[in-house]
């Protein structure tokens, strides 16, 4: 049975999930991968503001396909977390409070999480039409000129997710070989 | 064999057609086996996966959109005969005005940059396909297409065995390269292997090798046997569907082989994921 949980999340309910633990989420989010994260990354490496306020946010690294007339978005399914592992300390250590992706995290990424109290969740790679179906607006917020990969705001309903890694490091992806 | 004319729009339409139907519709090859994987998981979280992937399916082909927002690079096979001669136009700018329609016209995400370092903005076509063509008899086009995600192309590897390796420094590199890939190439995968030619020759085979149905295994039976026992060691591995655990971490491996070099014995291998979209037709 799934957990519904509403964003922005609270302490409160970051320490009662646990990893395994299914979750069906609503409220808003934001989005982010590759690019997005390069460059948020080299404006707190300079000690710059940031064009969005991450502090309480989670954020979901997807690039949506473009919306046919009538939806609100195109199939939008996680990309690949370790991708992002380089940036995600940083945003942490800024308030962002979890992400939603697929696969994998190192233990800088673990720690950091444990240390700032935060969550990681999976989505299901490959599920973007379903996926799609629970993101009932979204908003550019900013670096419009990446076009699939700029920073949006989702407005989800019962977006299904995994509790992969919860806020005490606990997993249950299992391990690449090293 | 007398010259056979085949104006370019044709290659164009037929191109577009293919990409379209390969985002929407997944083979029933992978369908199959998906529906086989629900059945013979042994985890709760694999089998609720394994359905959301068969669910998705469903909406992508009734919905006409993508079944992965990330729709890839384009890659297609081509087997050009002899006598055909395109008229007005390039085949080569034909084949590229397809996949730029496909992409454009059916909501497909466009994921090409232009330069791989100096250059990352998005050429918003997602064009150019990588086209590899063959000249063989005949008046007739065969195209294999094929769109390829980077979460698993990013786990893909080759490697330049030696002879000394033998069969089992094969089959060691393959499950090596799948148990690094972990979790994050969206199992359960398929896994392209290319066996022998030359270091890049062995990568395309590879890649041809993710571009067959997973239900036609090898016609050499000493392969057809291995790509069993492969597929049997990779879902012992227990990365499951979604990397979340469970017994089914790959639908299908099949191996695409090449004569090679006296001193050489090279692998490559092409992991691709859940969603092996691929198409392919004859004009």
């Amino acid at each position: 049975m799934a957990k519904k949980i509403t964003l922005p999340l609270t302490d409160e309910v970051i320490k009662d999930l646990n990893a395994g633990d299914s979750v069906l989420i609503s409220g808003s989010m934001l989005t982010g991968r590759d690019a997005a994260h390069k460059r948020l990354f080299d404006l707190i490496e300079k000690g710059e503001p940031l064009p969005v306020d991450i502090n309480g946010e989670i954020i979901y690294y997807v690039g949506p396909a473009p919306a046919k007339p009538g939806h609100a978005v195109g199939p939008a399914g996680p990309t690949s977390s370790y991708r992002m592992d380089k940036y995600a300390p940083a945003l942490l250590d800024r308030g962002l409070k979890g992400m939603i992706g697929k696969g994998a995290r190192n233990q800088e990424v673990i720690d950091s999480m444990i240390k700032n109290g935060c969550v990681y969740f999976a989505a299901i790679g490959g599920a973007a039409a379903l996926i799609s179906r629970s993101i009932k607006k979204i908003e550019t917020l900013a670096y419009e000129d990446l076009g699939t990969e700029a920073i949006y705001r989702f407005y989800v309903e019962d977006f299904p997710a995994i509790v992969a890694i919860d806020s005490r490091g606990n997993s249950i992806l299992v391990q690449t070989k090293k | 064999m007398e010259i056979r004319k085949i104006d370019a729009s044709l290659v164009t339409d037929t191109v577009k057609k293919l990409y379209l139907d390969m985002n929407y519709n997944i083979g029933e090859d992978i369908l199959d086996a998906l529906k086989k994987a629900k059945e013979t998981e042994n985890s709760e979280i694999g089998r609720d996966v394994l359905s959301q992937l068969i669910e998705n399916n469903k909406i992508a082909a009734d919905e006409e959109i993508p079944i992965c927002q990330d729709t890839g690079m384009a890659v297609l096979f081509i087997e050009y005969g002899e006598h055909v001669v395109i008229e007005n136009g390039s085949f080569e700018d034909a084949v590229q005005e397809g996949v730029r329609r496909a992409y454009i016209d059916g909501y497909l995400r466009k994921s090409v940059v232009r330069d791989p370092v100096f250059d990352r903005t998005n050429t918003k076509d997602n064009t150019p396909a990588i086209i590899y063509t063959t000249i063989v008899p005949g008046n007739k086009i065969h195209i294999l297409a094929g769109c390829k995600g980077f979460g698993s192309e990013n786990m893909s590897a080759v490697k330049m065995l030696t002879p000394s390796a033998g069969l089992e420094g094969v089959k060691k590199f393959i499950l090596d390269t799948v148990a690094y890939a972990g979790p994050n190439p969206c199992p359960p995968i398929v896994v392209g292997v290319g066996l022998g030619g030359t270091f890049e020759k062995a990568a395309m085979l590879a890649k041809k090798a993710t571009l067959r149905p997973i239900n036609e295994p090898n016609p050499d039976e000493r392969y057809s046997t291995l790509e069993k026992e492969l597929l049997g060691e990779i879902n012992k591995m227990g990365f499951g569907p979604a990397g979340l655990g469970g017994n089914n971490t790959a639908l299908g491996v099949n191996i695409e082989v090449f004569p090679t070099h006296i001193a050489g014995m090279p692998v490559a291998v092409n992991i691709c994921c859940h969603a092996a979209r691929h198409k392919e037709t004859v004009i």
